[in-house]
């Protein structure tokens, strides 16, 4: 484990120097990260760190106020809306919310990216999407329309959609919040099978230690706007720093306060009077 | 865009809003030829839009009609008048009432639907969505809704004056005993094609362009909460029914 990334020429995204302030706070004070090609890369680090910020910078769906994004070469920066829309065709994107337009149905959610890019005969349609909903359980939903889902089933077929076109980055949201023991099982092993199986390049936005463990070839702890830490999972685990302590640990007293600012408490409950 | 009513400078806040609309209107006018692709998209709209507003501008329009025959009849019959009613109902119609009041009834039935719909896409990460399938949000969900717009409001404003027509023609032919062959014959000889039915198509496609505009800036500008989805739906029909109004008056001075 290092404190420092390395630069890999193998890397389908590379970031260096980014610094990005939302309002008054910074959220990135010079984050440098390789995302290596084939693998799939964890982002964990407390709530509020920015972890989905940095997935929208490497999406060009947020501009840094400083800083190098590159992916797959392409440098974010000197590419106009064509390029990026072009790139991001070959991106997919699992949203926190699932985020599944809710005027079609299941089966037209995962069609949409087809519908739009290519003049494809129904019957391949049908070729491509069914599989894909069967790797996530729901090709009996198909018909179904997304506010008759539960939210573990809508965010599998958010899924389906963010793989339909075979693309070379998948981005996972927060993919494991709300799924079920058995479905968390099946969305573990199918990110694992087509990283391997299709060569994809897989970047983990989580929480769950034990399910990140199981999936994640590398992990970048992310805290106070910088790494704090990364390496492979049980590296990171047995780490000797503040952070991954307390992180892994899940510890309240660390480097990362539990509490929001606030006055005293003994003040805020009225036990102690403030002097004017 | 903040979800609470406009703060500090009530005159600088204005003029960022009509800027922020000008910049959208520009960016939709570039979306619309993308937009072209879509095109069974624009149809959908022009269905929701259009079709589905018929029951509220047909009963509203007949009761506009059923009004001002009533009124007209009783001030004109002070002058002897009478056989101009129907001449007064068709140009009062075709010039103006037929495109306000169907622009503000538009206002009322589809700019609020139009900026809760795209308020709520914006809300549950849709749009966002979109954008990362590689799809531009402008061109599939706002321009097909602006050119929907467009061409619905003519056709809307349209039926609205056939029904008034209809309306004013009840009281005062079948209620109150005008002449039949009067109503009629001075009113086809009074209008002028050019000059006062098309004044009116000009004015509605205009209007039907800005209340989706407006509905469409406030949608897809809008705070993501619940409680800015309201605020931007109130904002719209504050918004077009204003700029309709302003428009109209400007249009009115220039097409005289």
């Amino acid at each position: 484990m290092s404190e420092v990334s390395t630069s890999s020429p193998d890397a389908l995204v590379r970031i260096r120097g980014l610094r990005t302030r939302l309002g008054a706070k910074v959220i990135f004070d010079g984050v440098d990260l390789d995302i290596p090609r084939g693998r799939v890369t964890a982002v964990m680090g407390p709530s509020g760190t920015g972890k989905t910020t940095l997935l929208r910078h490497i999406t060009g769906q947020l501009v840094p106020d400083a800083g190098e994004i590159a992916v797959d070469g392409h440098d974010l920066a000197r590419l106009d809306r064509n390029g990026l829309f072009e790139l991001r065709e070959r991106i997919g994107y699992l949203f926190q919310n699932s985020a599944l337009l809710t005027d079609f149905s299941v089966f037209e959610n995962v069609a949409f990216p087809l519908r739009q890019h290519a003049r494809l005969p129904e019957e391949l349609i049908r070729n491509i999407v069914l599989p894909k909903l069967q790797a996530v359980g729901l090709r009996g939903a198909a018909d179904l329309m997304p506010a008759e889902l539960s939210g573990g089933m809508a965010r599998r077929v958010a899924l389906a959609r963010a793989i339909v076109r075979d693309p070379m980055l998948l981005i996972y949201d927060e993919p494991f919040v709300g799924l079920d023991p058995i479905a968390l099982n099946q969305v573990l092993k199918l990110i694992r099978v087509l990283n391997h199986t299709l060569g994809l390049t897989s970047i983990v936005v989580a929480h769950e230690l034990s399910a990140v463990r199981r999936v994640a070839d590398h992990i970048y702890l992310l805290a106070d706007g910088r790494i704090a830490a990364h390496g492979m999972p049980d590296e990171l685990v047995r780490g000797d720093t503040d952070w991954t302590r307390q992180f892994f640990g899940g510890e309240a007293d660390g480097p990362v306060p539990f509490h929001y600012p606030a006055r005293d408490y003994a003040v805020d409950l009225g036990f102690v009077q403030v002097k004017a | 865009m903040s979800d609470k009513p406009a703060r500090g400078s009530l005159i600088g806040d204005g003029l960022a809003q009509i800027g922020a609309l000008g910049l959208f209107l520009l960016q939709i006018l570039a979306a619309v030829p993308r937009s072209l692709r879509y095109f069974t998209e624009t149809v959908r709209q022009i269905f929701f839009v259009g079709a589905m507003s018929l029951v509220i501008i047909v009963t509203c329009g007949l009761f506009i009609g059923l009004v001002l025959g009533l009124q007209l009849y009783d001030v004109l019959s002070r002058f002897g008048s009478t056989a101009s009613v129907g001449t007064v109902v068709a140009i009062a119609l075709y010039r103006e009432l037929g495109p306000v009041v169907t622009a503000l009834l538009f206002a009322g039935r589809a700019g609020t639907s139009i900026t809760a719909e795209i308020g709520l896409m914006r809300a549950t990460d849709q749009l966002a969505a979109m954008e990362m399938m590689a799809v531009d949000p402008l061109a599939y969900v706002v321009a097909p809704r602006f050119l929907a717009g467009i061409i619905a409001m003519p056709l809307l404003a349209s039926v609205f004056n056939a029904m008034a027509i209809l309306g004013s023609h009840m009281v005062a032919v079948s209620w109150l005993g005008l002449d039949n062959g009067t109503f009629w014959s001075n009113m086809t000889g009074a209008v002028d094609v050019w000059t006062d039915v098309m004044n009116g198509v000009w004015k509605s496609a205009v209007f039907g362009a800005i209340v989706t505009l407006v509905a469409t800036f406030q949608g897809y500008s809008t705070a993501p909460t619940s409680e800015g989805v309201a605020y931007a739906t109130t904002r719209t029909v504050v918004y077009s029914s204003i700029l309709t109004l302003a428009i109209d008056f400007l249009m009115t001075a220039f097409l005289m």
